[in-house]
């Protein structure tokens, strides 16, 4: 029998503010444990929070891209629950009054966009961090653990969708239109490694044609966005063999273990959760001025859908080529100053998404952090359209700049490397070419068009490569004529 | 009104992280019921057209410039904690 | 007369004119607490070498001529919930016995720069949950004026060390009646301010809607001099109110002349001692005396305000007290635990003290699924009532007064077995915490040679009609009795 998969997801995405949510300590990653610390964020008795007003405008900011409508009057709850990371043992959140609700966002995925509802968008602060002691490293079979709590109080915006996605592989188009968005709007690092873009998913099966829905899992723990796949159709696959056998789905949280490649029931001893969520009385309303609003959504900048489209438009490149950079902030950064450096957008997009995308891939480098800037695609293009390189040269001299952060300029003069485009020189090689090869001479007239590409092969091989193919191809043929 | 029951307490008790006593439990549940009852008597006021009041200070906006203030030690930070190790906060096993 | 019998504001000019040092009077405040500490137990930390430190340091200055801050070489003492950098804090509980805060709260800062000298910590219903400070993990504070009876709580340290002389002044808080009911009991006069008049960082909350740090003194002259120095906007406290703050002793002007004051129906019926009803209705005919307007006012909706109150208070102190679990700061317990649970658990259970595990069993249980809407929502409205009550009240006239306390201190013991009548002791003044209102207790009288307290309330943020009011009646009353210790 066959299911309809019904996937919601639940985003959490740690803000790139300067400071804290409610206090001034530096929003950071990797500092020496408990420096980034004050009696606020580690809930020493008498501290009270004051809210960040750049979180406020970060997180309007992430409801208006998605759509959503902001709330005229919003405030901050107390979730109420003991864990050894939450330093006043409740997290400061919003509950029934958040900053954004109701909105969408259009997602494509193999050929079809479905429009993905947004539930809402509400502002918290994160947890500090544990570390297990012990064998496993893991929070089970752990014989104790430490708290660091630089993490505590670090700006979070949960994102919240509506159960509408329907294939693993729609929920990964989902999350990665949502992380461009995000980065397009300069609020979050979006690192799925270093935790500061979080996803959770509740995934639930049903008969095609209920409105019910079924039974749902939370999925936690996936760092990628090949986890997030994985970890759906595991989930799917999972839930699937249950059902056909009769069996039932159990409500639970399940933990993504990406080295074994499944779920685990994360169940523990922890009572029910009962969080008695009430108004946070240390902190007031926040009230979102219209004016303000709409002062804000005329700030957005750029988003991808939009983007995808003036690329198609301004630099005639392909729906799917533009797409792809337009969900890629930093490749389509890359592409529009390289455009901007003077290079056709055709080609400069062709080298990006392919040369580079795939030398980026092999490296594990980001684009970001790449030696090969913009300025160097520059040059390598003018070399190309001079003809001083061929195309073939071009991604020998490609590698070398990419590896050693050279100009490709550089490179062909160090190496004098150059394509032999001069007609004489040339003509004096063809010539001795077409004397040792009359028999390629006679298959050419007779109308055997391969052979042309016998003799280029072999001026080539005599020039090392260096020799134009079509200066060579041009010469042979007016010789020959 | 509910009256508050031995299961109750117990259950009040594990969501608030209170150990108690079996005569605890007794002794709260009597004390719990008649505080109860006693503040039970506002369900009597019909307050359908009245709005809660949270906060008695009529401030909205309270917001403070993205900056960032010093922050402790991590001596400081420790200084107070009952268990440390390697810089932390030392924790039992938590499952 | 011992220098620690005086008024600040008297000593303010004796130190001026230098007719007495700020050692010397430290001194005389600790050879003070000397002799009566032993009976009163006011103090939970005394910081005695750092107090004759600071005076020496304020005398030094005043000798080289430099400025001196308004309150320069006061000893004053400081509830033991306000954070003090270096300082042990225990909120008078065991979680705590070993907690020594590493920042000033802004009222203790504030003091610090106004020059005082802190004589210690004082004692209090642990984390403030009380009427009667018995409920201290050190031990109950007694009333100076009878030290078999109660001080009234939860600011009973502080209230019964400026009565016995142990402190020029000092600072409670006061989130039901926690400043004025022991104000009441132990004959000084206590300020409760409008909420958010005074910053809470650094307060130790209970009930973070509700409570406020407010200045505990000899006469009302003494609580304008220390409301000027710890009112204020602060950037810290998102309650903190914007607002000027005036000097509050320049509203002492002694005229009430037209002032409308209206006496609480609600507050003056059964539940009262005769004698303080007495007390109190005399106190307003003496109002009235000085040309005052009197007339009864209606808070009809005051007989559900003790209800609300003990909804509201526990809800927010059962998750503002989670905090307390054994991982950053205070106590753990020294037990083997199997995991954190149990961790949190035993150490919570060994930490708090019966009241305090009864306030977080209610106030979690107000709030928990299913039970939100019927307490802890309702009580919020019964709140909007309340405070549309107060309103209605001052349409019709500028100062509203009641008893401070329905009872004179009681006995020691005599409530702690019965919760309920324990809370009663606050029903005349967790209204005014409900509805965020200042207000005030000054001395009215005696009963059993025990003091009566009458209480003042204001309209928001106007202390200085409130501080006017009660220095005229004080002027008027002329309260000159001291416990005879």
């Amino acid at each position: 029998m066959a299911y309809e998969i019904v996937i919601g997801l639940e985003i959490h995405v740690e803000l790139n503010t300067r400071s804290k949510m409610f206090c001034g300590c530096p929003v950071t990653f990797g500092e020496v444990p408990n420096t980034a610390v004050c009696p606020v964020c580690l809930g020493h008795p008498g501290v009270l929070p004051v809210v960040n007003a750049q979180a406020v405008e970060a997180a309007a900011l992430i409801g208006l891209s998605l759509n959503c409508a902001i709330a005229p009057n919003n405030e901050f709850a107390r979730k109420n629950y003991f864990y050894p990371d939450m330093p006043k043992d409740y997290q400061i959140s919003q509950f029934d009054l958040p900053i954004a609700i109701g909105g969408y966002l259009d997602v494509g995925d193999r050929g079809q966009t479905r429009r993905i509802g947004i539930t809402r968008v509400h502002m918290e602060e994160d947890t500090g961090k544990l570390i297990h002691k012990g064998a496993t490293g893991r929070i089970h079979g752990a014989d104790r653990s430490v708290v660091d709590f630089n993490r505590a109080g670090v700006p979070l915006m949960e994102i919240v969708s509506e159960p509408d996605m329907r294939t693993a592989t729609e929920a990964r188009a989902f999350l990665v239109k949502l992380r461009s968005i995000l980065l397009a709007l300069g609020v979050s690092n979006c690192n799925m490694e270093e935790g500061s873009l979080r996803c959770d998913a509740n995934v639930s099966l049903r008969e095609f044609g209920d409105t019910e829905l079924g039974v749902k899992t939370e999925v936690k723990n996936m760092n990628s966005f090949k986890a997030l796949q994985r970890a759906l159709e595991y989930e799917v696959e999972r839930q699937t063999s249950l059902l056909t056998h009769g069996e039932r789905v159990i409500q639970e949280t399940r933990h993504w273990d990406d080295a074994g490649g499944a779920t685990t029931s994360m169940r523990s001893k922890e009572e029910a959760h009962d969080y008695r969520y009430f108004p946070d009385p240390d902190l007031v309303a926040i009230v979102m001025d219209p004016a303000e609003v709409e002062r804000l959504r005329a700030g957005l900048p750029e988003l991808p859908d939009a983007r995808a489209e003036r690329l198609g438009r301004e630099f005639g490149l392909s729906d799917d080529d533009a797409k792809i950079l337009a969900l890629n902030k930093p490749l389509g950064d890359f592409l529009e100053e390289t455009v901007a450096g003077g290079a056709a957008a055709g080609k400069a997009a062709n080298w990006l998404l392919h040369e580079l995308a795939a030398e980026l891939n092999r490296t594990d480098t980001e684009i970001e952090d790449a030696a090969f800037t913009p300025r160097h695609l520059i040059d390598l293009l003018q070399l190309i359209d001079a003809g001083t390189i061929s195309g073939k040269m071009a991604k020998e001299i490609f590698k070398t700049s990419f590896a050693t952060g050279r100009l490709p300029a550089a490179i062909v003069k160090e190496t004098g490397n150059v394509q032999i485009t001069d007609t004489d020189a040339l003509g004096k090689i063809v010539d001795e070419v077409l004397a040792a090869n009359p028999q390629a001479i006679e298959d050419l007239k007779n109308g055997q068009e391969r052979a042309i590409g016998f003799l280029v092969g072999q001026i080539m091989r005599l020039t090392q490569g260096k020799a134009s193919p079509d200066a060579v191809n041009k010469l042979i043929r007016a010789k020959l004529r | 009104m509910t009256v508050i029951s031995k299961k109750d307490v117990e259950h009040v008790a594990l969501l608030a992280r209170l150990a108690l006593t079996d005569e605890e439990k007794e002794t709260f549940t009597g004390q719990l019921a008649q505080i109860l009852e006693h503040a039970g008597k506002i369900q009597a006021l019909d307050t359908t057209a009245v709005p809660p009041t949270s906060h008695v200070a009529s401030l909205t906006n309270v917001l403070r410039p993205d900056e960032i203030r010093p922050c402790l030690t991590s001596e400081e930070a420790l200084s107070n904690a009952p268990k440390q190790e390697d810089g932390g906060f030392a924790v039992p096993k938590i499952v | 007369m011992e220098f620690s019998d005086y008024t600040a504001h008297a000593l303010i000019e004796m130190l001026d004119r230098r007719d007495i040092s700020a050692v010397e009077l430290t001194k005389s405040v600790f050879d003070r607490i000397a002799e009566v500490e032993p009976d009163v137990h006011a103090y939970v930390t005394l910081t005695e070498e750092l107090a004759l430190a600071e005076a020496a340091a304020v005398d030094k200055r005043r000798a080289a001529g430099e400025a001196l801050g308004p309150l320069a070489g006061l000893p004053v003492a400081v509830k033991d919930n306000m954070a003090t950098k270096g300082v042990l804090t225990t909120c008078s509980s065991r979680i705590l016995n070993n907690f020594i805060p590493v920042y000033n709260g802004t009222a203790v800062q504030k003091l610090y720069d106004a020059g005082i000298v802190m004589t210690g910590k004082t004692n209090l219903d642990e984390f403030a949950m009380g009427s009667s400070t018995e409920t201290s993990y050190f031990g109950p504070t007694h009333n100076p004026w009878n030290i078999d009876t109660v001080p009234g709580g939860s600011s009973g340290g502080s209230a019964a060390a400026v009565a016995a002389g142990e402190a020029v002044m000092a600072v409670g808080s006061d989130t039901g009646g926690s400043i004025r009911q022991p104000a009441s009991l132990c004959g000084v006069v206590g300020l409760k301010p409008t909420y958010g008049l005074v910053s809470r960082y650094g307060l130790f909350a209970f009930a973070s809607s509700l409570d406020q740090i407010g200045p505990i003194t000899k006469d009302v002259t003494d609580t304008a001099l220390l409301l000027n120095v710890i009112a204020g906007h602060d950037e810290r406290d998102s309650t903190s109110v914007p607002t000027d703050i005036p000097d509050y002793t320049k509203a002492l002007t002694g005229d009430i002349k037209g002032l409308r004051v209206g006496v609480v129906k609600e507050l003056m019926g059964e539940g009262i001692d005769v004698d303080i009803k007495a007390a109190v209705e005399a106190s307003v005919r003496l109002l009235g005396g000085l040309g005052a307007e009197i007339s009864e006012v209606s808070l009809p909706h005051s007989e559900y305000a003790l209800s609300a109150y003990y909804l509201i208070a526990p809800a927010e102190a059962s998750s503002n007290l989670a905090r307390y679990d054994g991982v950053r700061f205070g106590h753990r317990t020294q037990d083997e635990v199997a995991d954190m649970v149990e961790m949190y658990m035993k150490t919570r259970a060994e930490g708090f003290g019966d009241e305090v595990k009864r306030r977080i069993m209610l106030g979690t249980y107000a709030l928990s699924a299913g039970y939100y809407d019927a307490y802890y929502g309702q009580a919020q409205k019964v709140r909007t009532l309340i405070a549309r009550d107060f309103a209605a009240a001052f349409n019709q006239v500028d100062i509203i007064v009641s008893p401070t306390s329905p009872s004179v201190a009681f006995k020691m013991g005599a409530k702690v077995a019965d919760p309920l009548q324990m809370y009663l002791s606050d029903v005349c003044t967790i209204p005014v915490n409900l509805a965020g209102l200042p207000g005030i207790s000054v001395p009215c009288g005696l009963s059993g040679g025990l003091p009566i307290g009458l209480q003042m309330i204001g309209r928001a943020f106007d202390e200085s009609t409130l501080l006017r009011t009660a220095h005229a009646f004080e002027l008027a009353f002329g309260w000159h009795e001291k416990p005879n210790l």
